[in-house]
């Protein structure tokens, strides 16, 4: 734990990279009400780099055409650079091949890919699916469901008063039915990175797949599926800079074979006769219809952008504020931090006494500063908490002890309002 | 702080939030409807005892924001003694004063006038509507569960 003075002492260049790093996002020169904008809502969706917003300029302007279909220039312009997105996806979650990469439209797509199409056929009534209690609604829901399908139960590892997984009470419910583990690496609603090496090892252990849900972790943690050794893990272009509309499901390429499609259509079939159709290798045998095409183009150029900055240094970075502004938002009376794991990201939730999130939402939104109030779609998390709601700042590369001043002076401006 | 957010949370709401009034369970209730904001997961109950047409006490519990509680409250006081009949009237008139953009005034609406700044708000409109919606609900005896969604 650094003292306060490390923590509140200015470094020479403090933000080494984060006034240039402003600059490649428009965005953060709009105002909001009159004010600057004060973006801290990145863990909903990150705001995009004028390389991203280009590349869809540019392939609509130039390229658009379908792919894996014509035999004319466009449709191959536009074949490589979809191509070259899911190449650029591989390298950097680093798996180990090209075709392990299934282009979706979001982690939730992914998430409910992986119920269809690997458990549910594989689920018999009183097998077991095991997630935690910090899940979003998207590594719930979808769980659910399958297991209506099937007669299989979904379990929940406890999470204690932290926010941190309860290891002991995972190995106890990790068990003879168990058939696959769904987990977050890192918390939406409480920021707890989760310690997602010791879950794989346990399950592989005990011939349990796992996937991991990366929505969150994608930006903020260097990602290595092949160290990592998960099954599957999904993530959302949209929180990493990218469009929205654009997701990633990888998978072992050995599970991805063995799964059957999830929907049929165009792209991902070999042949097709009314007797008989034969599907397509992976991954194409999981995109039915023409794909989102810019959108994973953009993609490809939101994961160079983050790549040139380094995950390195944005981590740090983040790192930084995160310290700063739980240093500073503790002095507040009457506000309490909900999500104090040891191991931490870029996540800042909170109650206030005597104020709704929603009103701190609103107040804040007027001053320029733009978060988010609810059960930010984890309402098992709330409960586990026995709260509503709370108002939740995240952060991201571009974000400024400035703005994380802006929001603690807004946060002392609502409790005045309140008193 | 900005006019419109004054303009917004006014005294009277603050009072209301602080001090809720009729936020409790009405055990002799005849009608009663749960609802809930999805957006926020705001949930709210609103108990009725209607008798001869006439609502002769209503009441709300629930947790919820300070516009949504201020609401709650200032709508039971507004209804307790009116007849059902009014109460279409009333909501659509209500409704009107937080959606529109003109801020004509609304003077039948008395007290409930001082939500007038959730215009300002559209994305607080829910919050303020929340509690209106379950009383519709309640009075047409809907045993499911209201979204303002």
């Amino acid at each position: 734990m650094k003292t306060e003075r490390e923590i509140f002492a200015r470094p020479i260049n403090p933000e080494f990279g984060v006034t240039r790093w402003r600059e490649d996002f428009p965005i953060l020169r709009e105002r909001v009400h009159g004010k600057p904008l004060v973006y801290l809502d990145n863990a909903a969706t990150t705001q995009k780099p004028q390389t991203v917003i280009d590349a869809e300029v540019r392939y609509y302007s130039h390229d658009n055409a379908n792919v894996h279909r014509g035999v004319h220039t466009l449709s191959q312009n536009a074949t490589d650079a979809y191509e070259a997105a899911r190449s650029k996806v591989q390298r950097f979650i680093k798996a180990r091949a090209v075709e392990e990469i299934v282009f979706v439209r979001g982690a939730t797509e992914g998430i409910n890919l992986v119920a269809q199409s690997y458990a549910r056929p594989l689920l018999s009534p009183g097998d077991e699916i095991l997630i935690s209690a910090m899940e979003h609604h998207s590594n719930i829901v979808p769980w659910q469901l399958v297991c209506e399908q099937t007669g299989a139960v979904l379990k929940v590892v406890p999470i204690n008063d932290a926010g941190e997984l309860n290891m002991e009470d995972f190995g106890a419910l990790l068990g003879p039915r168990t058939r696959l583990v769904a987990i977050t690496q890192l918390s939406n609603a409480l920021g707890t990175i989760t310690p997602i090496e010791r879950v794989i090892a346990a399950a592989h252990a005990k011939g349990v797949p796992v996937l991991v849900d990366g929505a969150q972790a994608v930006s903020h943690l260097a990602v290595d599926v092949g160290a990592l050794d998960c099954d599957f893990y999904a993530f959302s272009g949209h929180k990493i800079f990218g469009p929205t509309g654009i997701g990633v499901l990888y998978g072992k390429a050995a599970r991805l074979d063995a799964m059957p499609p999830w929907q049929g259509g165009g792209d991902m079939i070999r042949s097709v006769t009314f007797e008989k159709t034969e599907y397509n290798d992976i991954p194409y045998k999981f995109e039915a219809g023409t794909p989102n095409i810019a959108g994973a183009i953009g993609l490809g150029a939101a994961l160079d952008y983050v790549s040139s900055v380094g995950m390195e240094a944005i981590a740090a970075h983040e790192h930084d504020l995160l310290e700063y502004a739980t240093r500073k938002a503790s002095r507040i009376p009457g506000l309490r931090i909900v999500g104090t794991a040891k191991d931490k990201a870029s996540i800042l939730s909170f109650v206030l006494q005597g104020v709704h999130p929603h009103d701190i939402g609103t107040i804040l939104d007027r001053k320029g500063v733009a978060i988010r109030a609810g059960h930010h779609c984890a309402m098992p998390v709330m409960q586990r908490f026995g709260i509503a709601g709370t108002a939740r700042a995240s952060f991201a590369l571009y974000n400024t002890r400035d703005e994380v001043d802006a929001l603690i002076a807004g946060i002392n401006e609502v409790r005045r309002m309140f008193q | 702080m900005t006019g419109e957010v004054r303009e917004l949370y006014q005294e009277l709401i603050f009072d209301h939030y602080k001090r809720p009034r009729n936020c409790h369970v009405l055990l002799d209730a005849n009608h009663r409807a749960d609802g809930h904001n999805t957006l926020c997961g705001d949930r709210i109950t609103v108990y009725l005892k209607v008798d001869g047409g006439i609502i002769r006490d209503v009441t709300f519990e629930g947790d919820g924001c300070a516009i949504a509680t201020a609401s709650a409250s200032l709508m039971t006081e507004a209804l307790k003694g009116k007849p059902v009949t009014e109460v279409a009237h009333l909501f659509e008139e209500f409704h009107e004063m937080v959606t529109d953009t003109d801020a004509s005034a609304h003077p039948q609406l008395g007290k409930l006038e001082v939500l007038a700044g959730v215009r300002e708000f559209p994305a607080r409109v829910k919050c303020a509507t929340l509690a209106w919606h379950t009383l519709n609900a309640a009075l047409k005896q809907q045993g499911t569960t209201v979204s303002t969604e």
